[in-house]
Formats: C-alpha cells, structure tokens, sequence
C-alpha cells in the first residue's frame, strides 16, 4: 500500500537530522499558524496562489528562491562549521550526513535558489521592460510556478521523510545508481529535478514567445533593454539545455527503479554518457543563471551611472556569443575522463573564447561609469563588487579551462572556490541588486539603503574569507567533498572559511532586517511615481506596483532607453485621450493543483506507491484535459475601471515627484565639442 | 599560520622605510630581501611550502605547474587594468564630485571597443596556442621519453582503496605504491567499484577510474621521496580516508621493498581479492607476494557485455563478483 515508506523513514539516526527536521516542519506549522490567525487563507488563495499575472507569479518565485536560499545557505553552514573542526576526527557530522548536505546545498541553490530567483525577477520585469500586458501564455506560467515549488518541496520533505540523496548535486553514476545507492535519497534528487525541471522548459518557452511577438510598437531587438536581451538569449538555452537535464535524469530513473543499464557499471552501461549528457545541460546553466545577471548589472549600472550604456550593440553581440558558445564546452567538466588530447585541446580552447565576450561586457560595464555619476545604491554598490571579484573567477576559470592545468586542480577545493566565484558575485549578486533596484516596482515602496549596503559589506568579505582559503588548499592537495581530513596544515584555511561563512550569515540576516525595516517604514519610503530612481527603460514608465494591466495604453518606444526619452521630450506621465476595455486572464485553481499533483507524482515515485503514482499522474492529465476544454479563461476590465486607475495614479503624482531631467546636462571637458565614436 | 612568519617583513619593511627615507634607492635591496624571507617564512608558516601544485616534485608536474603561471601571468595584462580601472572610475566619477567631465549620452566609442575586443582575443590566441602545444605534449597517456624503460603499473580502484599489480615483479601492494625514481612510472587505472580518480599531486595531474574501462598516466619523480596519491573523485563513505603514500625509491631501496614484499606470506588469489573487493574504510597497507594471473583483464572484463564463458574458477570468481 505505501510501497517502501515506513516508519523507519523518519530520521531518528542522528540528532542533527532529527533537528533539520524538527525546522521544516516546525517552520511549516508556523507558516500555516500565521496564515490562519491573519484569517489570510482566503485572499492569499484567491489573490497570490492561483493567481496568473506574472509581477505576482514574480513575486511568490522570489519568495520560494529567498526561503530556500536560507535552507541551502544552513547546508554551507554546517559544511564549514564540519570541515573546520575535522582534523583526524568525525567532527559532528558522521559521513552520510555530511553528504547528503553537500548534495542538498548545490541542488538548492542551483535549482531553487538561482532559477527561481532569475525567474521571478525576469517575470516581474521582462513584460513591463517590453510595454507587454503579461506573458504569452499566463496559466502556463503558473504552472512553471508549482512545478518549481513542487521541486523545492520533494527537497524539503527529503529532510523529514526519508534521507536525502548522497551523490552530489552531480549525481555520478555508478555512485547515484541502484547498487550502490539503494535508497530513497536518489530518488528524491531525479524527481526534485524532472519534476522542477518541467516548469523551467516551459519558462523557458513562454519567455521565447513572450519577448518574440509581445513588444509594443517601436520595440524593436535593437532596442530592448540588455535585461531582456540576456532573458531571450537565457530562454533559448533552458528551451534546448533543459530537456538534455529531463532526459539523462529520466534515464537514471529508469536504471534506478526499472532495472534499465544506461549508466551501469555493467551490461553494456557506460558513465560516460550521463556526464556527457548532464554536463550539455549544466554547463548552459550556467549561462542561464549568470547572463540574466548580467542584464540586471547593465541596467543598474546605466541608471545609476546617470548614464547611457556603453556598447549596447556590443553587450547584445556579446550576449550572443556566449549563449551559442555555451552549447561548445561541455566537455571541459571532465577532462580528466580520459580523452584524447585533440578533443581536450578543442574544447580547452573554446572554453577560453567565452572569456573574451565575458571581458568585453566588463570593460563595457566599466566605460559605462566612465564620466558618469555614479551614485552608490546598494544595487550599484553589489554591482562594482560583482566587476571587481568576478575578475578574479574569470582568470581562475581560464586556468582550469588549460587541460593540463585542469589535471592538476580537477576535483579539488580549488574548483570549488571558482564555481563559487562565479555563481556567487556573478549571479548572487546580480540578483541582490535586482532585488534592491526593482523592490520598490513590485511593491511600491523602496527597500532601505542602509542594511541593502551592510548586507553587501558582509556579503563580499564573507566571499572572499571564505573562497580565498578554498584556492589555496586547492594547492595543497585537498580534494572537495572530504568528511575530514589528515593534513594539519589545512586547518587555518578552513577555520577562515568557516569564519567567512559565518560573515555571510551576517549578511543574510542584514538583508532580512533591511525588508522588515522596510516593510515597517513602507509609508515613508513609498514609490509615488513609479520611478524611484529616475531609470530608463520602460518598466519605470509603469506605476509601482502596476495595474494588473502594466499599460493602460501601448507606449511608443523611440529609444533603446525608452522611458529616459519619454521624460526628456515631456511625453511621461500624461493621460491619453481615452482608454479602452482590456482583456486579462483569469485566476486558475489549475496551476498549483496541477504543482501538487506533481509533487505526489515524485514522492510516490520516490517510495514506489505505485498506485498513487498512476492516480497523480492521470488526475494531472485531467486538470490538462480540463484547462484544454476551457473557453472561459480571460475577462474584460472595462474602459471606466481603467480610467478610474489610472487617474487615481496620475492626480497622486506632482511636479515636485518627478526626476528633474536638467541633470542630464552634459559637463567638464566633454560639453563643447561632439567626442570621437559619437553617433 | 604564526606570526613569526609575517612580522619581519612587515616590521623591517616599515622599518627601513622610515629611517632611510633620503637613501631610499640603497636600502631597496636589504628590504626586497627581507621581504622575500619574510614571505617565506610566511608561506612556511601557512604550510605553503610543501603545497604540491605549488612545488612539484616532478617534471609532469612542473610543466602543469609552469603552464599555470604563465596563463595567469598573461591574463594579468587584461585582469589587472580591468580591477583597477573600475575602482578607480568608480572614485573619479562618484556622484559628489563635481570637477570630472560628464557625458550623459556617450554611446559608444569604435576605438575602445577595438581595444576590449581584440586585445583580450589576442591573449586567447596565445594561451589557444599554448593549450594546443601544452594538451598534447602533457597528455596524460603519452609516454614519457626516457633512456630507461617505464615501470609498469596497474591500479585498481576498489571501496575504498587502491589496489597496485606490479606486473615486472608480480606483486601486489594495498594503500602503497613504490617505484624506482629513475624509471618513468607507467600506470594502468581502472575501476572494480563507482567511478574514482587517481592523483598524485606531486608528480602531476588525474585521470578517472572507471569500470570495465582502462585509462593510463604517465608519471616521473625528480628523485627519491614519498608523495601523497588519493582518489579525488568522491565515491562514498570512506572517500576521505582513500590515500596512499607514493614511494619514488632508489635503486637499493626499490631493491630492499621488493624483497620486503616478495617475503610476505600472503598472496593475493581470486578468493582472497573477493575479500579485498568489500568495502573497507582506511584499509590498513598490505602486501601480497603474488596475484592471480591475468587479474587485471579480469577486472576489467567483469564489466563487459558479455563475460562468459569462463576459462578457470578463477575467471568465475572474479567476473561474477562473488563466490
């Protein structure tokens, strides 16, 4: 009846497991307490959870990626806290523990930190930036919502129920397969990322069509902002990367449950395969998650450079490249497997040809500050951290893209460090930035200046105390992923590590005060034009929050920095001559019943209750069948209702609201003669 | 990490610098010199100096070593003025200043995007060509060019341990591999368990183990010494304590250990390796005077397709994994 669940799955083994456990659901209990003591229940369904309008669909992405950014950044935590104490011992944490973390920590941060974080920020933005209504397909951005959140969830529940997997976020076979990883954790790993996996492709799709055939009139490719240039070139990589992720996870789950030999030891199986499919979709990834911080930077630095982006042609060819390039280096992951040096050779050398878009877009960045005036919002302030450390992980990730170089430091903690140097300033905290620059777009009201500039401090010494150490052992000899070790001299690194760690709690817990500050002092830090920071592309133009509709009328795009245009000619903030009816999408319960199935698909699968798993399975073919029968799925909002919005919004906002574009005045040795490259 | 190591150079750098300001040219030396001691000991004091990448004891691995620095020496050209020019843009033209020019619609500028172009591309095409050159003369299954002939070795990774099969001298080692530092050190890899990585730092880069596959690495040692091998590819429970100590021996010495192990009693034959093959953490050194013959083909076959018939209960043994 409950197939292999039974009550041994409880983690009574150990008293830390039994803790994380105790968390999530105590954590989970709270939640729920809270909900039905605000009596929210009812407004939090009907208004948020199936709602189908992307800034809130947005908005409950961020709050999934913030939450498990807590849970996976408590799995660092531990790892450090491990590593720095043991030195010829078992520290706390007894072997399998401390593995299961370590796999728990990359699979979050990467699936249910990262891609939802980009996500809900690409959803906010992306249609407004665009002069888009929603996007292209509403309901099916729901359930990208909750299919993610039912990833996130067959993670947490991993915690309480079961164990969790302990081959890595990788999941190398043979390791991860049947004989010699026989229980549930595996399987919970597969379904996390089949099931999330799903919701990302269609993300990615809705966001191909959304960008494609939903810009207003006069947006043209040329003009759209960088931030959804590198959401296209993002979109297509999870439309042609992902799939490769869904297929060799579904393998694995067919050796796994079905005693299939794609990547057995034996019977004809061969590893190789699953690192070669895994790693065509883990090294886009990447790009998916940084290049949409990329976008976020070349937004915020243009802004708050009072500036307008250097080399835009330049940043979208860039763009470009490195999307395509991504597809060529897979196979720099494993060099070491054994290849001939001509193939080692060819994909060592297109590794290092992404280095030199990657270059281009900093010096970019850089000449974008170059006679601006850069005013240090936390966003600009994460932005020039990012430029700076991300320096250091490009140089670090060309000498591991030398093959021969990449011998040496393969497997090791230096690699760790890099990956982390990368992912850490160059996505982290691009999203940080996009947290601090468009909180007041989703919310009305800004976030507050001072905790968002403590949070980097803490964030950025954190990173480099704690990755710093992690290159230099990668010299000593210290391979990753090691329970303890024997070697004395690698201690100081780690304690340092680990002091870094705890540096980065601090500014994980100065981000949390910085929106309770913030929430608690909303009146006074409210956004009444919808344009905190006098920004220049069109997702300012809208008002903060925007109307379900974002525009009430289509703007007309004449410029790459079209809102920037819009207050320079004096077209901003004017009313038209009269608004029209305006078709929206309805709520649908659909999506996060169809999340919830999912999630009773995975975890049946996980524990082999079979006949759930075909009751989930046919229950989501039904909502699919249901959605598909459904004509009734848009409503009217009449021209009165929209007048009425948007009158409100206009009668609030005064002249001594809006920016004063005088400032844009060019000064000092540039304002007489036109300079050379001017067009 | 101790103090000592960093308060020379520091206090004799400040030291000098204060009292010979006027003779600042003469006193550079004696402060270079304490410098470079001061970060010795430093480096000392941070267990620095016997960082194998760092400080390789083997041509294989000096070359990697070499290539290393030399990348990160020409990625300097472009790393550097890139961190400096950012932090020293984002002072010049910080929002109080009032004094720095402004161009609010500066678009774009040909000549700078030459630059930012073709000059990182340029040090690709000198590190592209560099990686052509280096991947091919340090693969890790090219031979390496010596007046005596290599010295045979065949490992075996099992759970979690390395098994060496020394075919010239038909013995078998646990947790310890020896060799004549004067021979090039050929190794044969594969896997009797999960994919694992052999890798001696010292003496250069890893390559996987992986079943029913054999991979190769060529290694040599400058001189005698022991080194540290492990598995770099985590593989489970006992992951961390899989290591081995290297020995790189002279000729007398190679001599003496091989007498040392041809004089154990036990010897390592189907049923004993059936032994071996259960998992084990931190598995004590052992040696065998002998092993079944052929026993690494046998290994590697377990894993093959098709593995029948068998040719000895040997061969049963060790292909069906179990008595």
């Amino acid at each position: 009846m409950l197939g292999r669940l039974t009550l041994d799955a409880i983690p009574l083994y150990s008293w830390v497991a039994m803790g994380g456990a105790a968390v999530t659901v105590g954590g989970g209990i709270a939640v729920f307490l809270l909900i039905t003591y605000l009596r929210a229940w009812k407004v939090l369904w009907t208004d948020w959870l199936t709602s189908v309008d992307h800034k809130k669909i947005g908005i409950m992405y961020v709050v999934l990626a913030l939450v498990m950014l807590v849970r996976g950044f408590v799995d660092a935590l531990m790892m450090r806290a491990q590593q720095a104490v043991a030195l010829n011992n078992e520290g706390y944490l007894p072997p399998e523990h401390f593995e299961q973390i370590f796999s728990s920590h990359g699979t979050i941060m990467i699936f249910f930190v990262a891609m939802p974080f980009l996500t809900g920020l690409i959803n906010i933005i992306v249609p407004q930036q665009i002069g888009a209504r929603d996007v292209a397909f509403p309901f099916l951005n729901s359930v990208s919502l909750w299919l993610t959140a039912a990833g996130a969830a067959l993670v947490l529940v991993s915690l309480v129920v079961g164990k969790f997997s302990t081959a890595g976020w990788t999941g190398y076979p043979p390791y991860s397969g049947i004989e010699y990883n026989p229980g549930v954790g595996v399987d919970y790993w597969l379904w996390a990322l089949i099931v999330s996996g799903v919701g990302s492709t269609a993300s990615g799709i809705n966001f191909i069509v959304t960008i494609v055939k939903n810009r207003c009139p006069g947006m043209t490719y040329m003009r759209m902002p960088m931030f959804t240039w590198t959401t296209l070139c993002i979109s297509i990589l999870i439309a042609f990367a992902f799939p490769a992720l869904t297929v060799v996870a579904a393998q694995l789950t067919l050796d796994r449950t079905l005693g299939f030999h794609f990547f057995t030891n034996g019977d004809g199986g061969n590893m190789m395969l699953f690192a070669n499919l895994l790693w065509i979709w883990g090294h886009p990834e990447v790009y998916i998650l940084i290049l949409p911080a990329f976008g976020i930077f070349s937004e915020v630095v243009a802004t708050f450079s009072r500036k307008r982006l250097f080399g835009y042609k330049s940043l979208v060819y860039a763009t470009a490249c490195i999307a395509i390039l991504s597809f060529t280096v897979w196979l720099h992951h494993f060099f070491t497997m054994g290849s001939s040096a001509n193939v080692n050779a060819v994909f060592g050398i297109a590794t290092m040809i992404i280095a030199v878009p990657t270059g281009v877009k900093i010096f970019d960045w850089m000449f974008t500050m170059y006679r601006g005036r850069i005013e240090f919002h936390p966003s600009m302030v994460f932005t020039i951290g990012f430029m700076v450390t991300f320096v250091i992980g490009g140089v670090t990730g060309v000498l591991l893209a030398l093959p021969p170089a990449d011998y040496l430091m393969h497997n090791s903690t230096f690699l760790v460090a890099h990956f982390h140097n990368m992912l850490i300033p160059g996505a982290l905290f691009g999203y940080f930035a996009g947290l601090n620059y468009w909180f007041p777009k989703a919310f009305g009201f800004k976030l507050d200046a001072k905790w968002g500039i403590r949070s980097f401090w803490f964030w950025i010494i954190g990173f480099y105390l704690a990755f710093m150490p992690l290159y230099v052992l990668g010299f000593m000899g210290m391979s990753r992923r090691m329970e303890h070790y024997a070697d004395p001299n690698w201690q100081p690194y780690l304690i340092v590590a680990a002091l870094g760690a705890i540096c980065v709690l601090c500014g994980i817990i100065c981000i949390a005060i910085q929106l309770y500050v913030s929430a608690k002092n909303w009146g006074s830090a409210r956004d009444i034009t919808g344009d905190p920071w006098n920004g220049r592309t069109l997702d300012w133009a809208t008002s903060s929050p925007p109307a379900p509709y974002n525009f009430a009328v289509q703007p007309d795009v004449r410029d790459i920095d079209a809102f920037h245009d819009m207050k320079i000619r004096g077209v901003a903030y004017q009313a038209p001559a009269n608004y029209e009816d305006i078709v929206m999408p309805k709520s649908s319960a659909l999506g996060p019943i169809i999340g919830a199935l999912g999630f009773v698909l995975g975890f049946a699968f996980v524990w082999y209750i079979w006949w759930l798993a075909a009751l989930a399975l046919v229950l989501g073919l039904v909502c699919v069948g249901i959605r598909a029968c459904d004509d009734d799925t848009d409503f009217v909002m009449p021209a009165s209702e929209v007048a009425k919005i948007e009158g409100a919004r206009l009668a609030q906002i005064t002249a001594a609201d809006m920016h004063d574009m005088q400032d844009f005045v060019p000064v000092g040795a540039a304002s007489g003669a036109p300079l050379a490259g001017r067009v | 990490m101790t103090d000592t190591g960093l308060s020379p150079s520091l206090l004799g750098g400040a030291y000098k610098n204060v009292n010979t300001a006027r003779s600042f040219r003469s006193s550079l030396k004696p402060v270079w010199i304490v410098g470079i001691l001061g970060m010795c000991l430093f480096l000392q004091g941070c267990g620095l100096s016997d960082a194998p990448v760092l400080f390789p004891k083997g041509p294989i691995a000096l070359a990697e070593r070499n290539l290393l620095f030399t990348a990160f020496a020409l990625m300097m050209i472009v790393a550097i003025p890139a961190i400096v020019l950012t932090l020293f843009f984002v002072w010049r033209y910080r929002s109080g200043t009032k004094k720095a020019a402004y161009t609010p619609d500066w678009e774009g500028s040909w000549k700078v995007e030459t630059v930012i172009w073709l000059v990182p591309a340029a040090i690709i095409v000198v590190l592209g060509t560099l990686v052509w050159e280096t991947t091919h003369k340090l693969d890790p299954y090219r031979e390496i060019e010596s007046d005596k002939p290599a010295f045979q070795v065949q490992a075996i990774a099992l759970d979690w341990k390395w098994l060496f099969l020394y075919p010239e001298l038909g013995v078998a080692t646990v947790n310890e591999l020896a060799f004549p530092a004067d021979r090039p050190l050929a190794i044969e890899i594969t896997s009797d368990t999960v994919m694992n990585s052999l890798m001696i730092p010292a003496l250069g880069g890893q390559i996987y183990a992986m079943a029913g596959m054999r991979s190769e690495l060529h290694l040599l040692a400058d001189e005698p010494g022991v080194f540290t091998g492990r598995n770099t590819m985590y593989s489970g429970d006992g992951f961390p304590d899989q290591h081995f100590k290297a020995h790189a021996l002279s000729e007398d010495g190679f001599a003496d250990w091989k007498d040392k192990v041809s004089a154990e009693a036990a010897t390592l034959d189907a049923e004993t390796y059936l032994e071996l093959h259960k998992q084990s953490v931190a598995n004590p050194v052992t040696y065998y005077s002998s092993f079944e013959t052929d026993l690494f083909s046998l290994i590697l076959r377990k894993y093959s397709p098709i593995v029948g018939p068998y040719e000895s209960r040997a061969a049963e043994l060790i292909c069906r994994g179990a008595a």
